[in-house]
C-alpha cells in the first residue's frame, strides 16, 4: 500500500486544447452539411448542422478505453490527433469483445464530438437559463447545501451517484457523503439489480455473476429469463452463440415478450409478468418429480433444499399454468433440456430483479440451479448480467444508502474500519451526522433512503420519515430520472424541492421536466472518455481506462467536481487525506490505492493501479475462451483480476473467474461457498460438508477465517511480525495487513470459510421464496391465495405501501399488463445515446408495443397514436407497434425516452442546443408504485394501464 | 487479385445495428442516408431473421450496366466505386440495384436528388487530396490494408467481410460446425439442408 500525502501545487494553468478550439484556430473545419436542407426517407428528421471530422496527417496516439454503454466492458483502440479523436478501431485483441461492438459501442467516437453536451455551469433563474463560471457555481451551491445542512440536518440532501462512474468516483462519491454527514446517497443498481445483490449474496455469498461471458461458451443450457442480451448485452451474444455452435448449447428464453434473443433460441416459454416464482417453482417440480436433482451436490454444499421441495410441492403443473400461463408440456420439457444438458446457467436481468418481489425471484434462480448442481462449476452458474457499464464496480464501492464501501454495512464496525483506512477519527466522523434517533435509529447506522424513493423522501409526511426532514435538495450526479417510475408524483416533488442539482455531461430528463423557475443548477461532468480510472464489467473484471481527450467545453472530471464541493464545505482535507491532490483534481491512482487498502471483504485489494494498467497494456495475452494470461507480463492472472482478488497486490493473486469453484486452488482462483450466516441454525450444521476446494488443508467445511481461528490451527506463526501486530483481534475482512488472507490462502483456504449455500434466509420475508401476485395485478382471482405483504410502517426511512394497494381493485378501468424494457440503440434514461445523431438517426418515435388482438379489441392500427394510461394516472401519448412480440394481455414500452412530458414537449426547457435529437414520452410516466420487500428496488416490469386511440 | 464481398450469417445477426454505425462511424455520412441496414424478416414471430445489407459490391453489377454517365467503375479488388463529380443523380442505378444500396440525399424529383452515396467497402473514391476523399466518400481503409469496419465491428461475428474465397471458407467452417439439421439458416423452419440461399418468399 502506498499512500500519498495530498500536494499543495496548483494545478497548471489551460484545459488542453478542446476540439473546437482547435478547430478555430487551425481553421480546420471542413465543410459538411453545408446546407442541411434535404429530408430524408418519410420518417426521417432533419437534423442540425454537424461538421465531419477533419483529416489531418498529425501523428497518431492510440488509447485504450472501455464502452461506457453497458456491463459487458468491450475493449477500444481511440486514436487522437492533435487532441481530437479521429479514430476508432476494433480491439481484436480484447478477451471480452474482440474487436465487436453493438451500435452504441460503434458509434463511441462520436463522445469526443457531441455539440448536445451541456458546456458550462449554468442555472435557472425566472425560467431562463444563465450561464455561470465554476468558481460561483460551486460557491453558490456549496453555500446552499451548507444552509440547508445546518438549518435543517445533513440528511436534508441527497446526492444521487452513478453506475457510470470510475470506481474511483463511486468510492470517492460514498465517502463524500460519509464526510458530509448523510447515508442518503444511492446509484442506480437501487434500480436495476439491488434484488439481485440481496438475494444472491444471501444464498451463497456474494452477489454477483458467478461465472464470465466467456465461460458462457462453455455452458450446454442457458436459461435467460427476464433477460434480453440481444439487445441489452449485444456483445454477450457473441460468447451465447459460441455456445450455441460449438457447443450444442440449449438456450431457453422465458419472457412476457418474444424478444431478438428468443428469436435465436432453441426454445421460447411465454409467461405473465409477476409470476417468476411460480414458473421456477413449476421447472422444480419437474426436476423433482423426475429425480433430475443432484443430490450429493446437495447434501454437501446446499442447505434448506428440503424446506424448497415442501414449497414446490404446492406447485402442480395445473396450478403453474394457472399463475403462470406456460402449459404443463413447456414447463416440462424446459425443464428436461436444463436437466440433461448440464452444466448449464441461468442468465437474468431486470425482468427479473424489478418486482416488489424481485428478492424472492432472484433466490427462486438460485434455488434451480444448486438443485441442478450448477453453481461453481465452468459452463453453469448465476450469470447476472448487469446493466451499466460500472454499476458492478459502483454497487461494490458502496455507492449505496445501505453500506461503506465493501458491502460493509452501517454498523459500528464498518465506520470504524473505514475510518481506520481513511485515517479519520471516527469521533469527528460520527460528528458529522445528526446525532437523533429516529424509528429507524441514528442515522449514521440506518440505511438512508434509497433512489427509488427519493420522491416520497420529499412528499411523505414529514412524521413519518425516519429522518429529522424531508429531502430539501437533490443533486442527480450522472442519473436519468425518467428510468425511474411514478414521473408525475416525481415532477410534483421535484416542484417542493429547494435545490436541484444536476451534474452530468447533459442537461438530462431532470433539467427539463420539474416546471420550476428557479433553483435549478447545471454543473458539465466529463464522460470517462475524458479522464482515467478503472471500471469493474459484470464478470467482476475490473479494467483501466486511458483518458482519451480533455474534458469538452468547461466540463470536469467527477471526482474534480466532488473536490471542488467538498472544499467550499470544508472537508477536502479529509476527503483527500491519502490522496495526491493536483491543482482541484484528486490523482485517480491513489484513490485506487485506497480502496485497494480497504476493500478486504470482496477482494478488491490486488488489483493496483499497476496491475489494472499491465492487464490493459497486454489483452492480446489473454485467451478469449479461459480469459487467463499466457505469458507475458500478467502471465497466470485472470483478466482484469476478476475478484475476489484476495490479499495485496503484492501477494500476485491471480483474480477468481468462477466463484464457488471448488475444483481449482483458492490460491489460483478456487472457492467455496462462503460462511456469511454462522456455523449451524436450529441445530443443524451449515458448513460444507465434505466438500472443500482442490488442496485444501481443512477437508471439510469451516467458519470465516480470524486470528482466533489461525492460532487454533497452529498457522499463526506463519505471519510475519508486522503482519501479527496488525492482524491480532482482526479477522479476515478487517485485518490492513492482508496477513490473515495471505495464511489462509497458503493453506489453500478460502478466507471467507467453506459454508453451505442456503435456500433458506430467515432474515428476509419470504424466508422460502413465494409466489406473490404483483401490487397491480390483473389476476383479482389469485390475490386471495398469493396476496402482497403487509403495509411497512418504515423501511429504508420511509413507510412503504403494499397490501393497500394491492387491495384496490383498478382492472376495470385499467385491464391490460404494462411492461418495460431495453432498445439496443440507446442506453437508460437515454439523454446521452438520443443526443449522438448516429444512433439517434436509427430510432426517432417512441412506440408502444400491442398484440394485433389487443389492437383489433381497442381499434388501433399500426402507427396510430395512443394514449397508454398508468393505473396511477399517469399518461403517455405514443405510436402503437401492432406486434405479435407482445401477448394479449401484455404491452411493452421501452424506457429510454424523455424530453416530452404527457403529451407536451419540452424541448424549449433544454438549454439552448442541448436538447438531444429524438425526443420522447418517458415510459415511467405512466408506470406505478411498488418497492421490493428487501432493497426498495422499484417495480417497472408488471403494472396496469389502458390504452385509447388519441384523437 | 482478391474479390472483396460481403455476407451476413443470419444464424449470427442480432440485429443490434453496430455495422450500421459502425459505417456512420468510419464515413461520417449524413443524417439520413445509411450505406449499410439491417433487414429484419418476420418481426416479433418464432421466425424472424435478421440480415446486414449494403452494396454487395456485384461481379456483374447492374448499376454500372445502367448508369448514363458511367461513373462506375470496379477496383482491381472488385469493389464497386462511383466518381461523385460524374453522378447526376439520376437515380437509375438506384432503379436496377436489387439490394437498394444507392441512397440520395435528397428526395425531390427531377434530378434534385443530389449525388448518389453507397458503401465503398471503406475504400473511398476517386479525389485529389484524402481530405476531398473523406468528404465525399468518407474513409479509405482499404489503403491502410483494413478491412470495413462494419465488418470489423460486428458484434457476434456474423458479418463478413473480405476476399471472397476467405469468406466462404468461413461461412463454411461454421455450417460444418453447426451441423443443425437446417444448415446455416435454421433460423426457418422451411429451410433445407440443401438450400442455402435465403429465400423470403418461402417465409410463412
Amino acid at each position: 500500500m502506498r499512500l500519498t500525502r495530498k500536494s499543495d501545487t496548483p494545478r497548471a494553468s489551460g484545459l488542453g486544447i478542446s476540439r473546437r478550439q482547435f478547430l478555430q484556430r487551425s481553421g480546420a473545419t471542413t465543410g459538411g452539411l453545408a446546407a442541411v436542407g434535404f429530408m430524408g426517407a418519410p420518417m426521417m428528421q432533419r437534423a442540425e448542422a454537424d461538421e465531419k471530422t477533419p483529416v489531418l496527417d498529425a501523428p497518431v496516439e492510440t488509447k485504450r478505453t472501455v464502452c461506457s454503454h453497458c456491463s459487458v466492458g468491450c475493449g477500444v483502440y481511440a486514436e487522437v490527433q492533435e487532441g481530437i479523436w479521429t479514430k476508432q478501431e476494433p480491439a481484436f485483441d480484447h478477451p471480452f469483445n474482440r474487436g465487436a461492438h453493438c451500435a452504441k459501442g460503434a458509434s463511441l467516437r462520436q463522445h469526443g464530438h457531441s455539440t448536445k453536451r451541456l458546456k458550462y455551469p449554468m442555472k435557472l433563474v425566472g425560467g431562463e437559463w444563465q450561464r455561470m463560471n465554476w468558481d460561483d457555481a460551486i460557491e453558490e451551491i456549496g453555500g446552499k447545501v451548507m444552509e440547508l445542512s445546518e438549518q435543517h440536518g445533513p440528511d436534508s440532501i441527497y446526492w444521487l451517484g452513478s453506475a457510470k462512474f470510475s470506481n474511483e468516483g463511486s468510492y470517492l462519491m460514498r465517502k463524500f457523503a460519509a464526510l458530509a454527514g448523510t447515508n442518503n446517497t444511492d446509484h442506480q443498481a437501487r434500480i436495476c439489480h439491488s434484488t439481485t445483490v440481496a438475494g444472491v449474496s444471501n444464498t451463497w455469498g456474494y452477489g454477483a455473476m458467478t461465472n464470465s461471458l466467456n465461460d458462457l461458451q462453455n455452458a450446454k443450457s442457458i436459461l435467460f429469463i427476464g433477460s434480453n442480451p440481444a439487445e441489452a448485452h449485444p456483445v454477450a451474444m457473441q460468447h451465447i452463440l459460441l455456445a450455441k455452435e460449438k457447443n450444442n448449447c440449449n438456450i431457453v428464453v422465458a419472457d412476457p415478450r418474444f424478444t431478438r434473443t428468443a428469436a435465436k433460441a432453441d426454445k421460447y416459454v411465454r409467461f405473465r409478468p409477476g409470476s417468476d416464482v411460480a414458473l421456477i417453482w413449476g421447472l422444480l417440480w419437474h426436476i423433482f418429480e423426475n429425480g433430475w436433482e443432484d443430490q450429493e451436490y446437495i447434501d454437501q454444499r446446499v442447505y434448506a433444499m428440503d424446506e424448497v421441495r415442501d414449497e414446490v410441492a404446492k406447485y402442480t403443473p395445473d396450478v403453474v399454468e394457472s399463475i403462470t400461463g406456460v402449459s404443463e408440456a413447456d414447463v416440462y420439457d424446459t425443464a428436461r433440456r436444463l436437466a440433461e444438458n448440464r452444466p448449464g446457467c441461468v442468465v437474468w436481468c431486470m425482468g427479473g430483479t424489478q418486482h416488489t418481489t424481485g428478492n424472492n425471484n432472484t433466490r427462486a434462480y438460485c434455488i434451480l440451479e444448486l438443485a441442478l448442481g450448477n453453481v461453481g462449476k465452468s459452463g453453469g452458474g448465476a450469470n447476472i448480467f448487469r446493466g451499466h457499464d460500472n454499476v458492478q464496480g459502483a454497487t461494490d464501492l458502496g455507492l449505496m444508502s445501505h453500506s461503506l464501501p465493501g458491502y460493509y454495512g452501517l454498523a459500528e464496525g464498518a465506520w470504524k474500519h473505514w475510518a481506520r483506512v481513511w485515517d479519520l477519527d471516527y469521533e469527528w466522523l460520527e460528528s458529522r451526522f445528526d446525532q437523533t434517533e429516529y424509528a429507524d435509529g441514528k442515522p449514521m447506522f440506518s440505511s438512508g433512503i434509497t433512489v427509488s424513493r427519493w420522491v416520497d423522501g420529499v412528499l411523505e409526511e414529514e412524521e413519518a420519515i425516519s429522518q429529522r426532514t424531508q429531502l430539501k435538495a437533490m443533486f442527480y450526479w450522472g442519473h436519468a430520472v425518467n428510468s425511474q417510475t411514478r414521473g408525475v408524483e416525481m415532477q410534483k416533488a421535484m416542484q417542493q424541492l429547494e435545490m436541484m442539482v444536476i451534474v452530468d455531461p447533459y442537461p438530462t430528463v431532470a433539467g427539463v421536466m420539474h416546471g420550476r423557475t428557479d433553483g435549478v443548477y447545471l454543473l458539465p461532468a466529463c464522460s470517462q472518455f475524458e479522464t482515467s480510472g478503472s471500471v469493474t464489467a459484470t464478470n467482476r473484471s475490473l479494467q483501466w481506462r486511458d483518458k482519451v481527450i480533455d474534458p469538452l467545453f468547461e466540463s470536469k472530471p467527477d471526482h474534480e467536481i466532488m473536490y471542488l464541493l467538498a472544499r467550499k464545505m470544508g472537508f477536502a482535507d479529509e476527503l483527500c487525506k491519502n490522496i495526491e491532490v493536483n491543482g482541484t483534481e484528486p490523482l485517480i491512482e491513489d484513490i485506487t490505492r485506497e480502496f485497494n487498502a480497504g476493500m478486504w471483504t470482496v477482494g478488491y485489494t490486488g488489483q493496483s493501479p499497476e496491475r489494472l494498467k499491465t492487464h490493459q497494456q497486454n489483452w492480446h495475452t489473454f485467451d478469449f475462451h479461459t480469459t487467463q494470461a499466457k505469458g507475458g507480463p500478467a502471465d497466470g492472472d485472470y483478466y482484469g483480476m476478476p475478484w475476489p482478488c484476495w490479499g495485496t497486490a503484492e501477494m500476485g493473486h491471480p483474480g477468481t473467474p468462477i466463484l464457488y469453484d471448488t475444483s481449482k486452488r483458492v490460491s489460483e482462483g478456487g472457492l467455496t461457498f462462503r460462511a456469511r450466516y454462522g456455523i449451524e441454525r436450529n441445530g443443524e450444521n451449515i458448513l460444507a460438508d465434505g466438500s472443500y476446494s482442490l488442496d485444501s488443508e481443512i477437508e471439510d467445511g469451516y467458519p470465516e477465517f480470524t486470528a482466533d481461528m489461525l492460532k487454533d490451527l497452529g498457522w499463526w506463526d506463519d505471519l510475519t511480525d508486522e503482519e501479527k501486530a496488525e492482524a491480532d483481534g482482526k479477522n479476515w475482512k478487517t485485518d490492513l495487513s492482508g496477513g490473515i488472507q495471505r495464511v489462509a490462502i497458503a493453506h489453500e483456504c478460502s478466507p471467507f470459510g467453506n459454508a453451505k449455500a442456503r435456500c433458506n434466509v430467515w432474515t428476509f420475508p419470504d424466508p422460502i421464496p413465494k409466489h406473490r401476485e404483483p401490487l397491480y395485478t390483473s389476476r383479482r382471482d389469485l390475490v386471495a391465495d398469493y396476496p402482497t405483504w403487509d403495509d411497512v410502517t418504515s423501511h429504508y426511512r420511509l413507510p412503504t405501501l403494499y397490501k393497500s394497494i394491492q387491495e384496490k381493485d383498478v382492472t376495470g378501468k385499467y385491464p391490460t399488463i404494462l411492461t418495460s424494457g431495453r432498445m439496443v440503440e440507446y442506453e437508460g434514461g437515454g439523454e446521452e445515446t438520443r443526443s449522438m445523431s448516429w444512433l439517434a438517426e436509427l430510432q426517432q418515435e417512441m412506440f408502444v408495443e400491442i398484440n394485433p388482438a389487443l389492437a383489433n379489441d381497442l381499434g388501433i392500427a399500426e402507427g396510430d397514436d395512443v394514449w397508454v394510461e398508468g393505473a396511477e394516472g399517469g399518461r403517455v401519448r405514443v405510436k402503437a407497434m401492432v406486434t405479435n412480440r407482445v401477448g394479449r394481455e401484455v404491452v411493452f414500452m421501452p424506457f429510454h425516452f424523455g424530453g416530452m412530458f404527457q403529451g407536451e414537449s419540452l424541448h424549449d426547457r433544454y438549454p439552448e442546443g442541448s436538447a438531444p435529437y429524438v425526443l420522447g414520452e418517458a415510459a415511467n410516466t405512466a408506470t406505478t408504485y411498488g418497492y421490493d420487500s428487501v432493497t426498495q428496488m422499484q417495480e417497472t416490469k408488471c403494472t396496469l394501464c389502458r390504452i385509447e386511440k388519441a384523437s | 487479385m482478391a474479390q472483396m464481398k460481403f455476407m451476413c450469417d443470419a444464424e449470427r445477426c442480432i440485429e443490434c445495428n453496430g455495422c450500421v454505425t459502425a459505417c456512420k462511424n468510419a464515413n461520417e455520412v449524413e443524417w439520413g442516408v445509411q450505406r449499410r441496414r439491417v433487414v429484419t424478416l418476420d418481426d416479433g414471430e418464432p421466425t424472424e431473421v435478421s440480415i446486414s445489407v449494403a452494396c454487395m459490391h456485384c461481379d456483374d453489377a447492374p448499376c454500372m450496366a445502367v448508369c448514363p454517365t458511367d461513373c462506375f467503375y470496379k477496383t482491381d479488388d472488385g469493389i464497386v466505386l462511383h466518381d461523385k463529380d460524374l453522378c447526376i443523380g439520376c437515380g437509375y442505378c438506384l432503379y436496377a440495384c436489387p439490394f437498394g444500396a444507392p441512397q440520395f440525399p435528397k428526395q425531390n424529383a427531377f434530378g434534385e436528388r443530389g449525388k448518389m452515396d453507397k458503401c465503398t467497402f471503406c475504400a473511398g473514391g476517386p479525389a485529389e487530396t484524402k481530405e476531398e476523399e473523406y468528404q465525399k466518400y468518407g474513409a479509405n481503409r482499404i489503403a491502410e490494408g483494413k478491412l470495413p469496419l462494419c465488418a470489423e465491428m460486428c458484434s457476434t461475428k456474423a458479418l463478413l467481410a473480405g476476399d471472397a474465397q476467405e469468406v466462404a471458407d468461413i461461412f463454411r467452417q461454421r455450417v460444418v460446425q453447426r451441423g443443425h439439421k437446417d444448415g446455416g439458416w435454421s433460423g426457418n423452419p422451411q429451410a433445407e439442408a440443401d438450400s442455402l440461399a435465403y429465400d423470403a418468399t418461402q417465409q410463412g
